[in-house]
């Protein structure tokens, strides 16, 4: 199959922009749906309709059947042991925040630290700080390389027993680079210590197998990988998850409640207090269904080919631009370890101006700090323009977003 | 000259560009032409954070007129300043209040100004209009004052 057959998939790249064919490479923001998570959520929307866990009549059944299913799907996608594993939230950030809440509320003593990865996007930073300054303990951050690979060397020392959670970027949204989750999630087991992975961008462009990675929590959020948006999951391990309070209460999470006292459902509804977003999370079986044509199915083949090109094409092209600063390389120009998200600065060009050229071209890409400051800080900027592409996406069109940048740049300077 | 006249001149130079690129260009050349702000004003105080880009705004009065000065690290939004700086400056805090910028509709730029682009301008405008209705206070203040002193004195 080639991409242009993947592209019929998605009715949103048919669409224009500014009188242009929509050259869409905000893919790290939100990615477009296919049509099968269309009409299903269609059909729910249409007629499927009934609240989740609750009803006692047909229709009720086969929406919360389908739930149900949707954890299912997401538990054999991400090869999680067990379904109870899977709690569904609302997103990324919300994920992490409920570790952040529950977890710490559990183990987090004054005194104590939380080691956070460098390239963490601000919901993977702001909600430690937060649960540290609760109770006195502190943020440590792990220092990136001027590639914007972490800098290992610094483990050893900022991994010790003060350390109760390790809270790690699978992939960074700016940079593009697989981390070595696994690696450094030995290296946290071996002293005792939990790791969170951020899987917002990580479960998009690897294959995730959580058992192999063996992290102890692994977030991400439905709508990158072509589900509805509003929907999420954590995977956590059951002795996590049935050692930690719950996090927001009422609707389905309980199990006896007198005015006196209330006591708990078990694992995973435990965390899913109030109606859930059930028509969205049930896109996650088509959404995934398609995700896992990507990772290891019929469709790996063609796209791993063509991002493969996209990688080395842009690697080598965008660096010639005068002025150009790509971000997270590996050094020697290899590219065994990045995705294609390409964010980048140019010398005398702001990048909202550069955007908003691009946008009368007809391509949506993303500038500004990209939801991680200390990370621009680390660069010595404030902003940067960032193409990040999917699946659907064509050499052709990095090619054209390429032209355009270089328009961009002649216009601007 | 009035507000709306300098609104109307925008508009017609601005009809002489038959697409988008032309008045990009025209833009980014004012906005390379703008006098950058002094850079004792360029304080925090006189910083408005948009997610996108940041804009500087100083204000100052003399003989009941308001003049701006400004600055911002992106050049089409700079560009734009500048004309709304031609727009605003030498005007009295109340026709500045009382204006309503549709120029910038009528020259097609209207979704800089929209609070999705979230590039400052709209805020800017905002801290503008303020400033004009803070010094447009002050002169009712000076007024009455006046006028409760002379009907003290009779």
């Amino acid at each position: 199959m080639k991409i242009e057959e993947i592209r019929k998939m998605f009715p949103a790249l048919q669409g224009m922009m500014n009188g242009k064919p929509l050259v869409y490479l905000d893919n790290s923001a939100t990615s477009q749906k296919p049509r099968e998570v269309i009409d299903l959520i269609d059909k729910m929307n249409g007629g499927m309709n009934a609240n989740v866990h609750r009803s006692v009549y047909k229709l009720g059944d086969d929406v919360t059947e389908l739930f149900e299913k949707a954890r299912d799907t997401v538990a054999k996608f991400i090869n999680a042991p067990e379904r109870e594993n899977i709690i569904f939230t609302y997103g990324t950030t919300s994920s992490i925040n409920l570790v952040a809440s529950c977890y710490c509320a559990r183990f987090l003593e004054h005194g104590d630290s939380i080691l956070v990865t460098g390239d963490a996007h601000h919901s993977n930073l702001v909600p430690w700080q937060l649960a540290a300054e609760r109770v006195g303990a502190s943020v440590k951050i792990l220092p990136l390389k001027e590639n914007g690979e972490w800098d290992m060397a610094y483990l050893g020392n900022l991994l010790d027993k003060s350390v109760k959670i390790v809270a790690a970027t699978h992939i960074s949204n700016v940079l593009g680079l697989v981390n070595p989750v696994k690696k450094l999630t030995e290296l946290a087991h071996s002293l005792g210590i939990p790791v969170l992975v951020d899987g917002a961008q990580g479960v998009v462009h690897s294959k995730v197998d959580v058992r192999d990675l063996d992290c102890d929590f692994y977030a991400f959020s439905g709508h990158k990988i072509y589900a509805a948006t509003g929907t999420g999951v954590l995977y956590g391990k059951k002795k996590w998850l049935e050692e930690m309070p719950p996090y927001m209460s009422g609707g389905e999470m309980i199990d006896k409640v007198t005015y006196a006292h209330t006591t708990f459902a078990g694992i995973p509804l435990k965390f899913e207090a109030g109606t859930p977003n059930f028509t969205g999370t049930a896109s996650f079986i088509p959404a995934l269904d398609f995700a896992a044509r990507v990772s290891s199915g019929d469709l790996k083949e063609p796209v791993e080919k063509e991002t493969g090109e996209i990688v080395k094409y842009l690697s080598t092209e965008l660096p010639k631009i005068d002025g150009l600063r790509l971000y997270g390389l590996h050094e020697k120009g290899n590219t065994e370890n990045k995705v294609p998200v390409f964010s980048v600065s140019i010398e005398g060009c702001f990048p909202s101006d550069i955007a908003q050229i691009l946008d009368k071209l007809g391509i949506a890409v993303r500038t500004g700090h990209m939801c991680a400051e200390p990370l621009m800080n680390r660069f010595g900027v404030t902003s940067m323009v960032r193409a990040s592409f999917a699946c659907y996406n064509t050499l052709q069109e990095a090619k054209f977003y390429l032209e355009c940048l270089n328009k961009a740049v002649r216009m601007l300077r | 000259m009035k507000i709306q006249d300098i609104e109307n001149e925008i508009v017609e130079e601005f009809s002489a560009f038959t697409d988008w690129m032309d008045k990009y260009e025209y833009l980014i050349d004012l906005g390379k032409n703008l006098p950058i702000i002094d850079n004792g004003y360029k304080t925090d105080g006189n910083l408005i954070n948009g997610c996108q880009s940041r804009v500087w705004l100083s204000c100052t009065i003399s003989d009941g007129k308001l003049y701006f000065s400004a600055d911002s690290d992106a050049i089409i939004t700079k560009g734009i300043i500048s004309l709304l700086i031609r727009v605003f400056n030498g005007q009295s805090p109340e026709d500045i209040l009382k204006s309503d910028l549709g120029f910038i509709d009528k020259i097609g730029l209207k979704e800089n100004l929209s609070p999705t682009r979230a590039n400052g301008l709209l805020s800017m405008i905002k801290q503008i209009k303020l400033y004009a209705l803070a010094f447009s206070e002050k002169r009712r203040d000076i007024k009455e004052e006046k006028i409760n002193k002379k009907e003290g004195e009779k």
